[in-house]
This record gives structure tokens, C-alpha cells and sequence, in this order.
């Protein structure tokens, strides 16, 4: 007999026997199964319930139909998955997924509520405690404490040494930041003389300030990343400032400058709200996107409206020379989201 | 079973039992009884979530870089190109660009992590609607909350590791209402990100650690119990026919029920992966790389904090001061004081309701929500709550799409908020007595058909 | 009968006005008496504006800023986006259907441009940069109108989304800075600068989207809705479909 030949008779017996059919075996009814713990009888299965249904062959194929499409579908996957430069490639890999695994849960849903049996078994839920064993539990307990003649000392001792030892353990995490001292939080890299910068690091001229738009700026020479260097600047009327006391000068030709962190949260405030017509339009504000807190910047970012509890803190400005800006001093008070015990000044 | 198969099965199992003993135990977990509700399927499908979790996560972890080291952006999305980013938002659009099944992948475990939490919410109500969670279950709830809380923190790091626009305000957020926790806010703040902030370098080896280790560790193990727990005092179940608080009635894991639960598995994981292919979520390339300098209006945290964005606009504001000194931020109430009062409330609430019960009998039977009606009437006004929270958390893009303008509605959330809860409870108790009473009285027809008798109508009893 | 009455009276004052003796442009003409008859309640006659509110004919109550050095820019832009005529003046001026036609338009942005100041602006998106763009927009745009140009809200006005805006609309907003917004002169966003943005806001009107459907580019809100909405119910009638429910009188 040839290669080929024998191999389809090899094939048609494999389907023959993966296709045919059964008879349902009924199944055979235990009155009861008493199931043995591992140490004492624990549980009383109780079979009840109606005996088990005829074969049903419509669910079977329908099973086997879901099943197979789904097979097709995880099949689709790999496919897609091997092409290149597909147009919309990650939706049908999704697409071909996750139906293999729609049509395989149908499956198993099917399987399990119309092609196995369906009876209820009954179980007792057990004792509520197990007096016997709680007393021979306190009791081994208790006996070893027998020979002991100092048993609080000894009790002290022990949880002495276990909360050093737990102490001990955790201390290295004190590695972890500057847990003790948190002056680091009141510094910025802001002091008088230092430059404003643009992003790029060009220097930022008291000229390119102009009235009713906003600028960012940093500190010359210093990380563009830390929370106390980015600044919000803008310029308003000289005659429409209100400045708290003691700010004579801040803000030279009426350019202001403020951190650029909310004291709420800690966003970037990078909202400026500024009329076009005043008559008809909110007055000029600084808002922060998060939260919405509105800070007056006429007025030393006081605090219009949100959840914020204290102004921006204000950069006090000075013009050089040759016209750049650069700042006057540190800032009016500490920048960022506040802390336990910060002051407000 | 086929002739030859069931051959094979008896000598596995047979191999198996003489190495591990395991025949007798096997013999009763095949016919481990599950009482068979829909609602007891809630758990589950939070429990194959996770599953979903771990295994997308785990092959992310093989893409992703947990670095904030500065790198130039050359790939193949054009916005990017040349610019300066972080190693760890490069490697999440690389994911999402130039790995094949990597966005699918990256959607399905983040819509793993939404449905994770919409499941375990689910369940929970369920849970605590129908009485689940009294003796000798208390345990048992305590760890389900405690699974929560892990979840939320778990899916927050999740999400920071991408350092995009979005996230980073969100670590900024985070790090002001630890700060604001107090006596040690500040410390601990600095202990956490090492410096203030944006912090150190290796915060982000940090997150990822606890991301991808400690806390689904801490899940795994919370989960153990909780599961371990359940078999132990077995599942609850609702009154009627033959189940009593003694008999516990339902489907065997074989043959029955494990394919009905293999099948919730497997829907599981179809919804997911279909929301992973075709909704997009968490596009980080549009968002573009965090900066400490730049922010984006409509900026939101995933769903399951938006309760506390909601109420860190609410609050007025206000720092508590004394004199100069700052004694508690504004970011406090919102950030701290309203999720820890929430959390207290859901830990205790076994030993709260006993304090009014006095009830310290062992309960299998559920209630029926109605049959509770006080314990329903307060979870739903808590419920409407925490809802109105979230939902004032969209104020501004109410305000964006239909008009209404912000002020105005944060005004009337702040009323809502004092208002909506105690008429919610009022209503839901009336309802629930209501429903009672129907049945009442439906139960009296029955009875008086079934005697026979022309007897008077059926007296109302209260 | 009152516009012609109007008409003619503008006429004798444009004669009278030394130096006017050459015949007017007919597009500068039409304009002004389009508007005279929509505009003049509100921003004066000749542009001048009315910076107090002042009770006019019909029961309008007129303010509105003078036009004169604003350009056929702003007209254009004003009128192209439906922002203006606006009812009241207190309202913010919303994204409307023009109530002028393109040639009415046209007429009262020459007329405009006529009392001085810019024209309308002629971008080139396509010598800008997307890489630019994005910075940019996420610096100067995105505090206010969200970083894909969504819209958001200002506290005490709405940044509107930008998904209709055309090439010419989004250079004229930058420059004008409308409403409360800031504007932006070609010192500070320059001429290439503004063709990145405008680049940049034409693509996020229809972003390319590799994740699927984008739900609206917000971000957790809908995420949310619909991890709740559908995923949440499909699980959830999954459940329904596998499980029992309580029948009647099973307690």
C-alpha cells in the first residue's frame, strides 16, 4: 500500500473516532457521598435534585460550532499579528482576540448550563467553633508557660526586644529623603541678581514684556525642573497695581512676576485670564487649570476664588542695565503646595 | 468519558495522589458547593481582572523602561520627533508605536485596571446590601477593603510610570496632599520622593517596584485569604426552599459550575481585549511629556479618583493657621480626610452595626436590601455621597459642553452635598418599607386564596 | 427708512470730513452701511465705540470697545466665527453661524480695516512644525483650551474647543487674544511660530487616533464612563446570563 494511502486511512479513522457519538450515559445515582476530612467527617454530600438529562445535541454543536469560530478567530490573530504595516493593526488584533475569546466563554457557558449535569448538591456549613479544640489549643499555650517563674519580665522583655529589633529593621528607610530635615522645601534657586531666562535660556527683557499676554520664566543658571524655579510673568498698568506693603518697587514699569506653582496643588499655573474690553469682561486673573484657584495678579496674587489658601508668592523684579530682568530678592513666602507648621510670611 | 481518556486521567490522578496525597482533597474541592446567584458572580469578575492585570503587566514589564533619564525621541511619531523626553515616556510610546501588539496590550491592562475597580465597587455594594459581611464573615470584608485601598494605589502608580502631561499634574497633586498631612506631612513627603519635588531620579524605580512587585504581592496575598476565608465558612446564600443557615444548597464546582465560572473568565477577558483594541484610552502622545512648568486644562485622574478631584475643588478656601503658621493645608479635606472617613466607615461598619443591632448570631442567609431597610437607606445616602463627589469632579466639562457656568455649580454641589444624602436616605427607607409592604399584602391574598375563604380583606399592617 | 436716512446722513458727514474728496472704495462703502445698520449700536458710529453703557434705539443696551486701529483682521475673525453681532453685550461671545454673509463680511472687514490696523492674516501651516507646535500650544494654549484643543473652562468663561476653527481663524485669535484671552504679538509667537500652532491645532481637530474609537480626547472621564457603561453592564449581564436570579416568592 502506498505512503499516501495509508496516511488517509490514518486520517479517516483519527475523525471517525474524534466525531462519533455516544450514547449520554445516565448518570449513576449516589444516594449520598459521605466524604472523610483529613482528619475527622467533616461535610455530608446530599445528591438530590432531578436525575440527569437526556443528551442534548443541539447545545453539542452549538459548542462545537463556537468553538470552532473562535478557533478561526485566535488563528486571525496570529495572522494579523504577522502582517506588517496593517492599517488599524491594533484594532484587529483586538477585534480577532478578544471574539476568541467571546465565542470560547459562549462555549464554556453553553457547555456548563446545558451539557452537564445541572443538579444541586446540599452541604452543611460546618460547626460555628470547635469548643474542644479552642480549649486544647489554650491549653498547649498555657503549658509553656509552666516552668517559667518570671512570666511578665520574660513578656516584657520579649516585646522589648522585638519593637528594638522592628525599629532597627525600618531605620534604613530613613535613606530613602531628607525625612528630618525639611529645610530643603523652603529653597529655591531664586536670589537676588539671578537673570530671568525663557525656556530656551535666552535672556528676558523688560521691553518683550508686553500687557495683556503672559511669559514663563527661569532661573539664569539653574535646573528648569525644580517646582521653585518656574516663574509666571506679566505686565499690567502701573497705575492699576494694588501690591501688599512693603513691595514698593517690586514690580518695575508694572511687570510682575510670580511663581509659576500653585499653592494649592502644586500645578502649573499657566492660565492667564485677561480682558480685551474691560467693561464687559472678568478682570485679569491667573488661574490654575487643576482646581481652578484665581489669583489677582494686580494685587499680589490674592486668592479671587478656588480652593488656594494663600497668594502666589510674589519675585520681586529689578530692570539691569542693559534692560534684562533679573530678580530683586527671594520670594515673599514659600512656594508650592504648604505643609504642618510652614510659615505664611 | 471515551475509553482510552478515562484511562488516562485515572493514572494522573493516581500519579499524583501517591506523590502528594492529594486524592481526598481533590475529592472534595470537585464538589465544593457554590450557592448560585448572579450577584455572587461580581467578585469573580474582579478576581479575573486582576488576572488580566498580571499577565498583560507582566509582558509590559518586558517593553517598558522605569527611568526619568533624559533621552531625544526619534521614533515614528511626528509631534515627538527630536524632542527631549524621559526614558520612561519614550519607552510607553515605543510600546504604543513600534511594538506590534504593544498598544493592545497597553489599552487592555489599562481598561483592566478600570473594570478591576468598577467590579470590586460592584461587589462590594452586593455584598454589603445583602448583610455578607456579619459573623462570621467580618474578616473576610475587612480584607476585601483593604484590596480596595491597594487597588487604588496600585492603579495611580500604574498610571504615573508614564510620566505624560496628565499623570505628572496628578504626582504633583499627590505630593501636595501628602504634604498636607499633619505633623509629617512634610517629612514624609520628602521620605517618598526623596527631595522636594519633582524628586529624585529614583523615584521612579521606586514606583515601578512597588507597581509591579510589593503591591500586586500584597494583592496576591490579601487575596489568598480572602478566598481561603470563603471556603473555610463557605458562601453565603439567599433564604428559601431548602437552603436554610444550616444547609447550604447550590451547584458543585464539577460538573457544573467550573465551566459556568471558566466561561466568566473568559468574557473577562473578551470585553477587555476588545476595549484594548478598539476604544483608545490613555493616548500619552497626544498628552505630550510632563514638565513641572506645564499643565493642560480638563486635566482628570483615572476614575476611580475622581472622588477626590471633586472634592479638592469643593472644599472653600482655606488653610487652618494659627497666627503665622500654617497647621493644616487646604489640600487636606479633600485629599485626606474625606477617603480616610470613607475607608474608616466601610472597616468598621461590621462592629457599627452590631453596636445598634446588638445581633451576634452567626448569619448565612442574606437580606434582601428591602428587608434592611435603615443599613439600605444609609449605604444609599453614603453612595449618593461619594457619586456627587465624582460628579462634581466633571464640573468643568459640564461647563465646557452645556454652559452651565462653574461657579454656579460648584455652589450647588456644595449644597447637593449637604442636602442629596439625607433626602437619599429618606427615600430610600420609605421605598424599601413600601416594597415591604406590597409583598405583605400580596402574600396575605395568596394565603387567603389558598384557604378558600371569603374572609374580609386583607387588615394593612404596618 | 431710518438705515437711509442714516445712509445719508454718513455721506454728507463723509464729504464734509476735509481731505475726502476721491470716491470710496464700493466694498469700504457697503461695509460701512452694513455697519451702520448691525454694528453701530454697540461700537459707535465710525468706530469710536461706546465705553459706557448707553441705552439705544430697540431696546439695546449698547457697549462695546472702539474699532478703530483693529483692523480687517478682527472683523473678519469676529464675523467669520459667528461671535459677533452679540446679543448682550455681557455674554461671552460664543462660536455661532455668521448672521452676515461672506460678501456682507468681506464689505464690513474692508470697512474696518479702513479706520486702520492689520489685515487678515494669511498662515502657512504647512512650513510649521508639529514638534513645535505641540510645545508651543502645550505652553501658551493648553492651560486654558486643553493640550488636543478640547475647550476648558476659565472660571468666569469657557475656553471653547478649537475642533472647528479654520488655518486663517486660529492666527486671527492669537494675534486679537478675544475675550479673555491673551494676545499674542509677533514679537512674542512669531510669523513661523504661529504657522507650527496653527499646524499643530488642524491636526488635533482629527487626531489619528491608533487606539480605536477616541471617545473625545478627554482623557478618565469617558475612559470611565465607559469602563462603567458598557464594560461594567456587559460583565455584569454576562453574570445575569450565568447566574440565577430570585424568582417570585423564593425567599
Amino acid at each position: 500500500m502506498s505512503v499516501l494511502r495509508f496516511l488517509r486511512r490514518v486520517l479517516v479513522l483519527a475523525l471517525l473516532l474524534v466525531l462519533r457519538r455516544r450514547r449520554g450515559r445516565r448518570q449513576s445515582a449516589i444516594p449520598s457521598e459521605t466524604l472523610v476530612g483529613l482528619h475527622t467527617p467533616t461535610h455530608v454530600y446530599v445528591y438530590t435534585g432531578t436525575p440527569a438529562r437526556e443528551p442534548d445535541l443541539r447545545a453539542e454543536l452549538l459548542v462545537l460550532v463556537l468553538l470552532g469560530v473562535g478557533t478561526v478567530c485566535a488563528v486571525a490573530f496570529v495572522v494579523v499579528h504577522a502582517l506588517d504595516r496593517l492599517p488599524r493593526q491594533t484594532q484587529l488584533l483586538g477585534l480577532s482576540l478578544g471574539l476568541a475569546f467571546a465565542l470560547f466563554a459562549a462555549a464554556a457557558i453553553v457547555f456548563g448550563t446545558r451539557l452537564v449535569a445541572q443538579d444541586e448538591h446540599e452541604e452543611n456549613y460546618g460547626p460555628e467553633e470547635h469548643e474542644q479544640d479552642q480549649a486544647g489549643v489554650a491549653h498547649i499555650l498555657d503549658e509553656t508557660g509552666d516552668r517559667i517563674t518570671r512570666k511578665r519580665l520574660l513578656k516584657l522583655a520579649a516585646g522589648g526586644a522585638a519593637g528594638a529589633l522592628g525599629v532597627a529593621l525600618l531605620t534604613p528607610a530613613v535613606s530613602l529623603g531628607p525625612v528630618l530635615d525639611v529645610g530643603a522645601l523652603s529653597r529655591t534657586p531664586w536670589r537676588r541678581g539671578r537673570g530671568l531666562v525663557d525656556r530656551a535660556g535666552r535672556p528676558l527683557r523688560a521691553d518683550d514684556i508686553e500687557i495683556g499676554t503672559f511669559y514663563t520664566a527661569f532661573p539664569a543658571g539653574a535646573s528648569h525642573d525644580e517646582i521653585g524655579s518656574p516663574l509666571i510673568v506679566v505686565r499690567l498698568e502701573p497705575a492699576e497695581l494694588d501690591l501688599p506693603p512693603g513691595r514698593k518697587g517690586w514690580a518695575p514699569e508694572g511687570i510682575l512676576a510670580y511663581s509659576k506653582i500653585c499653592t494649592h496643588a502644586g500645578c502649573a499655573i499657566n492660565l492667564y485670564r485677561t480682558p480685551l474690553f474691560e467693561p464687559t469682561a472678568p478682570r485679569a486673573a491667573l488661574v490654575c487649570p487643576c482646581h481652578y484657584s484665581t489669583f489677582d495678579p494686580a494685587r499680589g496674587a490674592k486668592v479671587l476664588f478656588g480652593p488656594a489658601g494663600r497668594p502666589l508668592p510674589q519675585l520681586p523684579l529689578e530692570i539691569a542695565s542693559g534692560g534684562a530682568l533679573r530678580a530683586g530678592g527671594p520670594f515673599s513666602g514659600r512656594i508650592g503646595p504648604a505643609w504642618w507648621g510652614v510659615r505664611r510670611s | 468519558m471515551v475509553g482510552g481518556a478515562a484511562l488516562v486521567m485515572r493514572r494522573a490522578v493516581r500519579f499524583v495522589d501517591q506523590r502528594a496525597g492529594s486524592a481526598p482533597l481533590l475529592r472534595k474541592a470537585l464538589r465544593y458547593v457554590f450557592p448560585d446567584h448572579w450577584s455572587f458572580l461580581l467578585g469573580e469578575i474582579a478576581l479575573y481582572s486582576f488576572v488580566v492585570l498580571v499577565a498583560t503587566g507582566v509582558y509590559l514589564t518586558l517593553f517598558f523602561e522605569p527611568s526619568i533619564k533624559d533621552t531625544v525621541y526619534h521614533g515614528s511619531y511626528e509631534p515627538l520627533q527630536g524632542r527631549t523626553i524621559s526614558e520612561a515616556y519614550r519607552s510607553v510610546v515605543d510600546i504604543s508605536f513600534e511594538v506590534k501588539a504593544g498598544l493592545l496590550i497597553r489599552q487592555t491592562h489599562h481598561w483592566a485596571a478600570d473594570v478591576f475597580v468598577v467590579a470590586i465597587v460592584l461587589h462590594l455594594l452586593r455584598v454589603f446590601f445583602t448583610g455578607a459581611f456579619r459573623k462570621p464573615r467580618e474578616l473576610t470584608w475587612i480584607i476585601g477593603v483593604l484590596m480596595l485601598m491597594t487597588a487604588l494605589l496600585e492603579g495611580f502608580l500604574g498610571y504615573s510610570l508614564a510620566d505624560d502631561l496628565l499623570s505628572g499634574m496628578g504626582l504633583a497633586i499627590a505630593y501636595s496632599v501628602v504634604m498636607s498631612l499633619p505633623l509629617v506631612g512634610a517629612n514624609l513627603a520628602l521620605l517618598i520622593w526623596g527631595a522636594p519635588f519633582p524628586g529624585v531620579p529614583e523615584l521612579w524605580p521606586r514606583m515601578y517596584v512597588f507597581h509591579v512587585l510589593v503591591l500586586p504581592i500584597a494583592i496576591g496575598v490579601l487575596l489568598s485569604i480572602h478566598l481561603a476565608l470563603i471556603v473555610a465558612r463557605h458562601h453565603t446564600q439567599f433564604g428559601g426552599g431548602r437552603r436554610t443557615e444550616r444547609r447550604l444548597v447550590g451547584l458543585p464546582l464539577a460538573p457544573a459550575y467550573a465551566p459556568r465560572t471558566i466561561g466568566l473568565a473568559l468574557a473577562v477577558a473578551s470585553v477587555l481585549f476588545l476595549l484594548g483594541g478598539l476604544v483608545q484610552i490613555n493616548p500619552i502622545w497626544l498628552w505630550g511629556p510632563y514638565e513641572v512648568s506645564q499643565a493642560t486644562n480638563g486635566a482628570q485622574p483615572d476614575w476611580y479618583l475622581g472622588w477626590l478631584i471633586g472634592a479638592l475643588r469643593l472644599v472653600p478656601g482655606f488653610d487652618v493657621v494659627i497666627g503665622d503658621y500654617t497647621l493644616v493645608p487646604n489640600a487636606f479635606w479633600g485629599g485626606v480626610a474625606l477617603p480616610l472617613s470613607l475607608f474608616a466607615l466601610l472597616l468598621s461598619w461590621p462592629w457599627l452595626e452590631r453596636l445598634v443591632t446588638r445581633d451576634t448570631a452567626f448569619h448565612n442567609i442574606l437580606d434582601r436590601p428591602r428587608d434592611r431597610p435603615w443599613r439600605t437607606a444609609i449605604g444609599a445616602a453614603v453612595v449618593s455621597w461619594v457619586f456627587l463627589a465624582f460628579v462634581s469632579g466633571s464640573a468643568d466639562r459640564v461647563d465646557v459642553l452645556l454652559h452651565v457656568p462653574y461657579r454656579t455649580q460648584i455652589w450647588l454641589y456644595r449644597v447637593l452635598l449637604l442636602a442629596l444624602p439625607p433626602a437619599t436616605l429618606l427615600v430610600t427607607w420609605r421605598f424599601c418599607l413600601a416594597l415591604q409592604q406590597s409583598e405583605r399584602v400580596e402574600a396575605e391574598k395568596r394565603a387567603a386564596k389558598a384557604a378558600g375563604a371569603d374572609a374580609s380583606a386583607p387588615s394593612p399592617t404596618v | 427708512m431710518r438705515g437711509g436716512v442714516v445712509i445719508g446722513v454718513a455721506a454728507l458727514a463723509c464729504l464734509a470730513v476735509p481731505g475726502v474728496g476721491a470716491p470710496e472704495d464700493p466694498l469700504v462703502e457697503r461695509g460701512r452701511n452694513v455697519y451702520t445698520a448691525s454694528c453701530v449700536s454697540c461700537h459707535g458710529p465710525e468706530g469710536q465705540g461706546v465705553l459706557s453703557p448707553t441705552r439705544g434705539s430697540g431696546g439695546i443696551v449698547g457697549l462695546g470697545p472702539p474699532l478703530r486701529g483693529v483692523g480687517a483682521r478682527a472683523a473678519d475673525f469676529y464675523l467669520r466665527t459667528g461671535y459677533m453681532p452679540l446679543r448682550d453685550p455681557s455674554d461671552q461671545p460664543r462660536r455661532q453661524r455668521p448672521l452676515l454673509s461672506d460678501r456682507e463680511i468681506d464689505a464690513v472687514a474692508a470697512y474696518v480695516g479702513s479706520l486702520g490696523g492689520p489685515p487678515v492674516p494669511k498662515p502657512h501651516p504647512e512650513r510649521g512644525s508639529l514638534r513645535e507646535g505641540l510645545e508651543l500650544f502645550t505652553e501658551y494654549c493648553a492651560g486654558c483650551h486643553q493640550v488636543v484643543g478640547e475647550g476648558g473652562v476659565v472660571n468666569g468663561a469657557v475656553a471653547p474647543p478649537l475642533g472647528r476653527a479654520t488655518a486663517v481663524q486660529i492666527a486671527e485669535a492669537v494675534r486679537i487674544g478675544p475675550y479673555v484671552m491673551p494676545r499674542f504679538s509677533r514679537r512674542h509667537i512669531s510669523d513661523r511660530q504661529l504657522d507650527s500652532i496653527v499646524r499643530y491645532v488642524q491636526a488635533s481637530q482629527d487626531p489619528e487616533d491608533a487606539g480605536g474609537w477616541g471617545i473625545g480626547h478627554l482623557g478618565p472621564v469617558p475612559e470611565g464612563m465607559v469602563a462603567w457603561l458598557i464594560a461594567g453592564s456587559a460583565l455584569v449581564l454576562v453574570a445575569v446570563a450565568i447566574g440565577k436570579r430570585l424568582k417570585e416568592g423564593d425567599e
